[in-house]
């Protein structure tokens, strides 16, 4: 997997790290990799949500010592 | 215009006086299908927070000008920033503090009624979740029942009406709900009473809470009775207080009744269920006034806000009440039965005492509605 991105909202509360993501999915191309490293729980079935809505692809997921990772493949 | 914080108290205040309010819910779909804030007059819309960041113009339509609106998400972050975006837009809107975790925490007591001879009943609503929680007190001693982990609520109400807490009941080992019962009975030194065959794993001490044990609460004649009445768990047991109020636990509720799965015997227990419902409470008095450990819909609520209905309209009313056939009934509450509690079976290994998670832990498992009911 090529990953395009990297973007760290360790220690941001929702909605922040949502909004951050969308603002630098927005500045990535179509079919490019985000990776975004979250530590908010709630981020769980948000970014499921939020990608669905938005068309994008969840190509993995991981928690390693309590961070999240997500990779997110932009519509 | 101006975002106003709402506090979980004044929500329930609307509930509670039948008010209106318009919830624009801005959680996931599926968290809202889930549990929300329920409410006899409440209107609702359900847009999650992400589908909002381009703007809010989309749905200004649907925001009525003529009621209170309230923004509500999970903690209370994304509800800021949507009320913000209203309030910019030119609308009036409050958000709610501390979101629906702070509303999964609330408690509001309600007096049920008096006891003979200047004693009071009171029940403990916890809108969120569905839990109902029970002081009865008379001169100046109080037992409880029931109490969620939220202690201070208990302790301080005794101490506003002068009474000191002596006992304190849990009607069984609850799968749905953290119990506060033994840290109240710690702090204050009163007995704590547990049912022994739901008590085989706990790992603290407690007193036996056995069929037709009885206290009385100061020095007239208020009387709390143990009734055996296994089903939801095999050591569930009732009250009755002063020969007038039946506290049920979790085996009868207003407009359902309890489950016998979640400590996973339901094949063994359907039938203690049937037993208790159909001959044990049957040749109580039909006047009892029975004051469940739960709610699971609004409409369970009286006008004044309490949960409590005459054994005899349940009897006449309550569908669980009313199945004949016994494999008909057997059916009802082994097949097909509703998903369980959040984190049942944690939650029970915590009121067990094996396990202490910290405060945010606990409030993370006790997220949602009880789900303790077959209807």
């Amino acid at each position: 997997m090529n990953i395009t991105k990297t973007l760290d909202v360790k220690g941001l509360a929702c909605p922040m790290p949502i909004v951050r993501t969308k603002k630098t999915i927005d500045t990535i191309n179509s079919g490019e990799v985000l990776e975004v490293l979250v530590t908010d729980k709630g981020a769980l079935s948000d970014f499921a949500a939020w990608a669905k809505a938005g068309g994008h692809t969840i190509l993995d997921q991981k928690e390693e010592a309590g961070v999240l990772y997500f990779y997110i493949q932009k519509a | 215009m101006t975002v106003t914080a709402w506090t979980a108290a004044q929500v329930a205040r609307k509930v509670i006086d039948n008010k209106d309010l318009f919830i624009l819910d801005v959680r996931n779909a599926d968290a809202f299908e889930d549990w929300k804030i329920e409410g006899h007059k409440f209107e609702y819309l359900n847009i999650p927070y992400f589908e909002l960041l381009d703007g809010v113009e989309e749905i200004l339509p649907q925001i009525p000008s003529d009621k209170d609106v309230l923004v509500v998400c999970a903690k209370e972050g994304s509800s800021i920033m949507v009320a913000d975006m209203l309030s910019e837009a030119g609308y009036t809107v409050g958000y709610l503090e501390g979101g629906m975790k702070s509303w999964s925490m609330y408690l509001e007591p309600i007096k049920v009624g008096n006891l003979n001879g200047g004693g009071e009943l009171y029940q403990f609503v916890r809108l969120g979740k569905g839990c109902l929680s029970y002081m009865a007190i008379n001169d100046g001693e109080a037992a409880i029942i029931d109490a969620v982990r939220f202690t201070e609520i208990f302790t301080k109400f005794a101490e506003e009406k002068g009474v000191k807490i002596k006992h304190v009941f849990d009607t069984h080992l609850h799968a749905d709900h953290i119990s506060g019962g033994r840290h109240i009975a710690a702090a204050t030194g009163a007995t704590y009473y547990l049912p022994p065959k739901d008590a085989e794993e706990v790992v603290f001490d407690y007193t036996p809470l056995t069929d037709g044990l009885t206290v009385q609460l100061g020095s007239s004649e208020i009387e709390v009775g143990a009734l055996y009445s296994p089903g939801h768990t095999i050591g569930s047991t009732s009250f009755v207080i002063d020969k007038k109020y039946l506290l049920t636990g979790d085996i009868l509720f207003i407009d359902s009744i309890g489950r016998p799965d979640l400590a996973g015997l339901a094949e063994d227990w359907v039938g203690d269920l049937r037993e208790t419902l159909y001959s044990r409470y049957r040749s109580l008095a039909e006047d009892l006034i029975v004051l469940p450990a739960h709610f699971m819909i609004i409409e369970e609520l009286n006008e004044d806000g309490t949960v409590a209905k005459r054994l005899g309209d349940l009897f006449a009313e309550n569908h669980g009440l009313n199945v004949e056939d016994e494999e008909v009934f057997r059916s009802m509450v082994t097949d097909n039965l509703p998903p369980q509690p959040n984190a049942y079976q944690e939650i029970r290994i915590v009121n067990m005492g094996k396990v202490t998670p910290n405060d945010e832990e606990q409030t993370e498992m006790e997220i949602g509605p009880n789900r303790c009911a077959v209807r």
